[in-house]
């Protein structure tokens, strides 16, 4: 029955920039402050004061839209977005409606393998609201305006995603795109990327849109996914059972999982949008865009494609290790103090190293071993003093403490035994104690080789060059 | 050109505008009377031209993005009309 | 002494003929003497005179400048810390402002002395200064009729010697139409000149502070303190501030003098323009020539005028809300009660009505027939402006078609009020300079001259005015009662 609708998704999301003092005011932007002590004047909206926009917040704007491509506006305008509400101290939003300073612009995202362009109509700066705090004050709100005034960019995606799986997809990309170029902290808890989804359904093959509802402030990656599910099961419902999907907002419950209609937002709002007389046109000129370019870091894409190109990484670990400016980097580094090969350092970094950071929760920047030890231990194996297998104990015992990768081995013993002789003398005990095996290897039983290389091994603990093992065995069993 | 009353109720809503029952009439009377003179716009042709919204032809400075204000919240709260720790208090907010 | 202009009171005060601290009780005085006028809303004595106390100290080190110890006054739409800052309106009639207006500021490191704060129109939007939530002001010329508006309180105290001199603001003819109806000087700067930080918004793209004065050389003290690029203000303009006095003496001979004859067609008072020719031919006296120009797109000013401004102060006004500052009901049932009965009882009935025309022309719909039309129509109005400002090097005309109205007589008639700022309105929308000029009398009521001038053209305006008061003394005329 499902399959016989098709959905489509258009995602808002909203970025707080990470700048020092607010869009608009020279207040701080710093969260978790004191109710109303980072509320000065303006954006407090007193009567007489003026807005001075802040030139960070319109470089952050300016990044974002390099990385996704997009089109620079070299004007953009400021309008009023008119509306009453007790987190709005001048009844009105500072945004940006019809000259946004970015333009259109795309972003690629990967879903179950397939790579699929998502459309970016627009993103826009404007400046954040307040909060209203519904806990008991007689009966009444309260208002906490510290987070009036934070710039915000405005995403807008096209409508061309067709399943949450998609729409967290892309949500992932420009929380990991946004944090990958410094212009948010993506603290989704607290509130600084946040998003809004427009779910419609319509039958496969129609071409024109169904009627979209909004879901409103969604501040997860799970109930963005369940979110959508939701509404678009809701919308489902409604219209195979004769109703009709009405246009309204409406907010995601993540205790009852279910959405439901925003009655108080519900009124057709007409927010009578007008250029804000009090600000005038931002220039972005080529001087502006030049300065800007030359300070952009290596973006995710071209990052990827020099790890394929120059490290001969495969797709799934350069996308790994671009998916953070800080991964990256600490790939990059360990590469270039480890004399191991890249490829090897590649693994190590999204195999062992990042299941231990998952494993505890814990950031690259915060790992507990750090590039220099990890370089220490891959430089061990390249030069064969350990084996891959044993680096995977010294690794643990480093993740432990503080020693190097060299002090473990010494202390534990874990040197590998490049005596030819005494490995030698081994292969001879085991070749003598497997005489069976011995016969069916020369009968052309290559897969027992295996088994003899499995021995020797384990007689010598691990402690010897695999290479050197299968060479001297391969000579002895002849 | 006129404006009805219930044009201006809805005017006064998107507002948030009290106006008397009995006034409403009046605002309408006067408002139409302005529309009226606004028509007058009509008379002119203005295709291709720019609109203009600011009388100066200059573009937004910008500020640098550092902290200078310090809020001092007891003087700004002194003259709010209701507040209690550090709020301001409204009518409860629906959502 | 309350008779001197600013430069007198300046020598006096520095050759020891009188302190500030007599000067200011004197004015003190008179202002409670003539407190029937109701051009204070709040009197501000104690820090008065401790203000006048601290500018003899500063005269006695040699360290004063021209402003310090002169007495003056702020129109209540300039923010002044921890004063009542009212903008005329029950709304903010408990508002006692938290930070000053950076005009104020500069008038505070001048030294200069404030009595207090001046009556005006509820948020500067009027033009007989009968919208105050305080009540009408009362011309002193002809106590029975209007000061004019909004700067209705600061024009009729300077005229009534209640203050040397006083701040004023202008969005379609604040200060001009004021000075004319009461006889003084009045210059509006070039938007962007003045900065409008702390200065109650009424419509954003039209506001601009300026001096209120007895005379020209007056404006060119006060503008010196209140010109100047600040940083709290994004169309603030950021242009050195020439010394306005220095060109004052200069010659007019050459001066190009435009008379747009838009200005000087139907409706203007015939005794009006009479006074306005003898006027304007004690310039080609002094040397100028006179010709016409034209400014075809004028017609339009009033209605682009009433589309733009209540479009700004519909938003302008939203955030008085009863949330943070300001008149907030009693016993609000919802946060939608809050909001309707706060402004409901807080604004006036002209303050609504513009409130409810700026809603309606920005509403979906409207916004491209009134709002995107009259931005249209400012254009080609501004571009009137310069072609003509390109040909002459000023313009002059009438600054109101008529004199002073009566009290009463217009208020029931806001579309008559409208129209009578037809010669003040098109110079906000272009946003040049002008000045309103004392010019004579007709009926014993006094009639205002304007000159009008380029962008940042205010030092030429000032010389301009200043040549002609040498040569006339309708701007040392006293209202009978007042002397």
């Amino acid at each position: 029955m499902r399959s016989q609708w098709e959905t489509v998704i258009g995602l808002e999301i909203h970025a707080q920039l990470a700048t020092k003092s607010k869009i608009f005011s020279g207040a701080s932007t710093a969260y978790g402050a004191e109710p109303n002590t980072q509320a000065c004047a303006v954006d407090l909206g007193l009567p007489g004061v003026l807005p001075v926009l802040n030139e960070e917040a319109v470089r952050m704007a300016v990044i974002f839209g390099m990385a996704v491509e997009a089109h620079i506006a070299p004007y953009s305008v400021f309008a009023r977005k008119n509306y009453f509400y007790p987190d709005l101290p001048k009844g009105y939003q500072i945004s940006q409606m019809e000259l946004p300073i970015v333009g259109i612009g795309h972003l690629d995202i990967d879903v179950d393998g397939v790579s699929k362009r998502i459309g970016i109509t627009r993103a826009h700066l404007e400046e954040d609201a307040g909060k209203s705090l519904h806990e008991n004050f007689h009966g009444l709100t309260g208002i906490d305006l510290n987070r009036a005034g934070t710039p915000l960019l405005e995403i807008v995606s096209e409508p061309e995603m067709s399943s949450a799986k998609e729409a967290v997809a892309y949500m992932r990309k420009i929380h990991e795109l946004v944090r990958y170029l410094g212009i948010c902290d993506g603290n989704m808890q607290e509130g600084s990327f946040r998003c809004d989804a427009n779910v419609s359904v319509r039958p496969k093959g129609q071409k024109a849109f169904g009627t979209r509802a909004e879901i409103k402030n969604i501040n997860s990656f799970k109930f963005v996914e369940k979110a959508i599910n939701h509404e678009v099961e809701r919308q489902i419902e409604l219209i195979e059972s004769g109703g009709k999907v009405v246009q309204e907002t409406r907010l995601y419950d993540s205790d009852k999982d279910e959405t439901r209609s925003m009655r108080s937002k519900e009124e057709a709002n007409d927010y009578r949008y007008f250029p804000d007389p009090d600000l005038l046109p931002v220039l972005v000129d080529e001087d502006f865009k030049a300065q800007i370019k030359a300070q952009l870091p290596e973006l995710p894409q071209a990052k990827k494609q020099r790890f394929k190109d120059s490290y001969a990484l495969d797709e799934e670990n350069a996308t790994i290790l671009t998916s953070s400016r800080q991964l990256g980097d600490y790939f990059e580094t360990v590469v270039k103090e480890s004399a191991c090969s890249a490829k090897i350092c590649a693994n190590w970094v999204t195999g062992d190293l990042l299941a231990a950071l998952n494993k505890a929760n814990l950031e690259i920047t915060d790992s507990p071993v750090s590039h220099e030890r990890l370089a220490g231990l891959l430089t061990r194996i390249s030069d064969d003093t350990i084996s891959g297998k044993i680096a995977k104990q010294v690794f643990e015992e480093m993740w432990q403490s503080t020693a190097t990768a060299d002090q473990i081995i010494e202390a534990k013993g874990l040197k590998q035994i490049t005596d030819t002789g005494a490995i030698e003398a081994i292969i001879d005990k085991i070749i003598a104690d497997n005489l069976d095996q011995v016969e069916q290897y020369r009968s052309g039983k290559d897969k027992v080789f295996g088994f003899f290389v499995g021995q020797v091994m384990k007689e010598m603990q691990g402690k010897a060059s695999p290479g050197e093992v299968n060479k001297m065995l391969k000579e002895k069993l002849k | 050109m006129s404006l009805t009353v219930s044009e201006v109720k809805d005017c006064a809503h998107l507002a948030r505008l009290g106006i008397e029952e009995r006034d409403v009439g009046s605002y309408a009377k006067d408002l139409s009377g302005m529309l009226d003179l606004m028509t007058q716009m009509n008379d002119l042709d203005t295709d291709g031209v720019e609109p203009m919204a600011h009388p100066m032809d200059q573009v937004q400075r910008l500020r640098a993005d550092v902290v200078t204000e310090q809020v001092d919240r007891e003087k700004f709260q002194a003259i709010a009309p209701q507040v209690e720790a550090g709020l301001y208090l409204v009518p409860k907010v629906i959502e | 002494m309350y008779n001197k202009t600013i430069a007198e009171l300046a020598k006096s005060l520095r050759s020891g003929e009188f302190s500030s601290v007599d000067l200011t009780l004197a004015f003190l005085d008179r202002i409670k003497q003539h407190h029937s006028l109701n051009t204070y809303i709040t009197v501000t004595e104690e820090q008065a005179l401790q203000s006048a106390k601290a500018a003899d100290l500063r005269l006695a080190t040699g360290k004063a400048e021209l402003l310090t110890g002169i007495p003056m006054a702020q129109k209540d739409i300039f923010c002044t810390e921890g004063i009542k800052t009212s903008c005329g309106s029950k709304m903010l009639d408990n508002f006692i402002a938290p930070y000053n207006a950076t005009v104020v500021d500069k008038f505070n490191s001048a030294g200069a002395v404030m009595l207090g704060k001046l009556n005006m129109d509820e948020f500067a939007m009027g033009s007989s200064n009968e919208t105050s939530y305080y009540g009408a002001v009362k011309n002193p010329w002809d106590t029975n009729t209007v000061p004019g508006g909004s700067s209705g309180g600061s024009a009729a105290a300077v005229a009534a010697r209640l203050a040397a001199c006083a701040t004023g603001t202008d969005t379609g003819g604040s200060i001009r139409q004021p000075a004319a109806l009461c006889g003084i000087t009045g210059l509006k700067p070039t938007y962007g000149r003045v900065s409008r930080y702390g200065m109650i918004a009424y419509a954003s793209s039209l506001d601009q502070g300026g001096p209120m004065t007895r005379n020209a050389e007056d404006a060119a003290i006060m503008l010196q303190t209140m010109a100047g690029f600040d940083n709290k203000d994004s169309t603030s303009v950021d242009l050195p501030v020439p010394d306005y006095r220095a060109g004052l003496s200069n010659s007019l001979e050459g001066l190009k003098i435009g008379l747009p004859k838009e200005f000087f067609g139907e409706g203007l008072n015939s005794d009006v323009a009479a006074t306005l020719e003898a006027a304007i031919n004690e310039y080609r006296k002094l040397g100028a020539t006179v010709t016409e120009v034209s400014m075809p797109s004028l017609k339009l000013a009033i209605p682009a005028y009433y589309v733009i401004a209540p479009a700004e102060c519909s938003a302008n006004l939203s955030r008085f809300d009863g949330v943070r500052f300001g008149y907030r009901c009693e016993n609000p049932a919802d946060l939608t009660d809050l909001y309707t009965r706060s402004r409901g009882e807080g604004f006036g009935k002209e303050v609504k009505r513009r409130i409810l025309m700026g809603t309606y022309a920005l509403s979906a719909g409207y916004y491209d027939a009134y709002y995107i039309k009259a931005q249209k129509i400012r254009r080609l109005i501004s571009e009137d402006f310069k072609k003509a400002l390109s040909e002459v090097d000023v313009m002059m005309g009438p600054v109101t078609p008529s004199t002073a109205f009566g009290i009463g007589e217009k208020i029931d008639n806001p579309i008559e009020m409208y129209l009578s700022d037809i010669y003040t309105i098109a110079i906000n929308l272009a946003g040049v300079p002008a000045m309103s000029v004392p010019a004579g009398f007709s009926e014993g009521k006094p009639v205002g001259l304007q000159i009008i001038g380029n962008y940042f053209a205010e030092d030429k305006l000032l010389n301009i005015a200043h040549q002609y008061q040498q040569v006339t003394d309708w701007h040392t005329q006293i209202p009978k009662g007042f002397e």
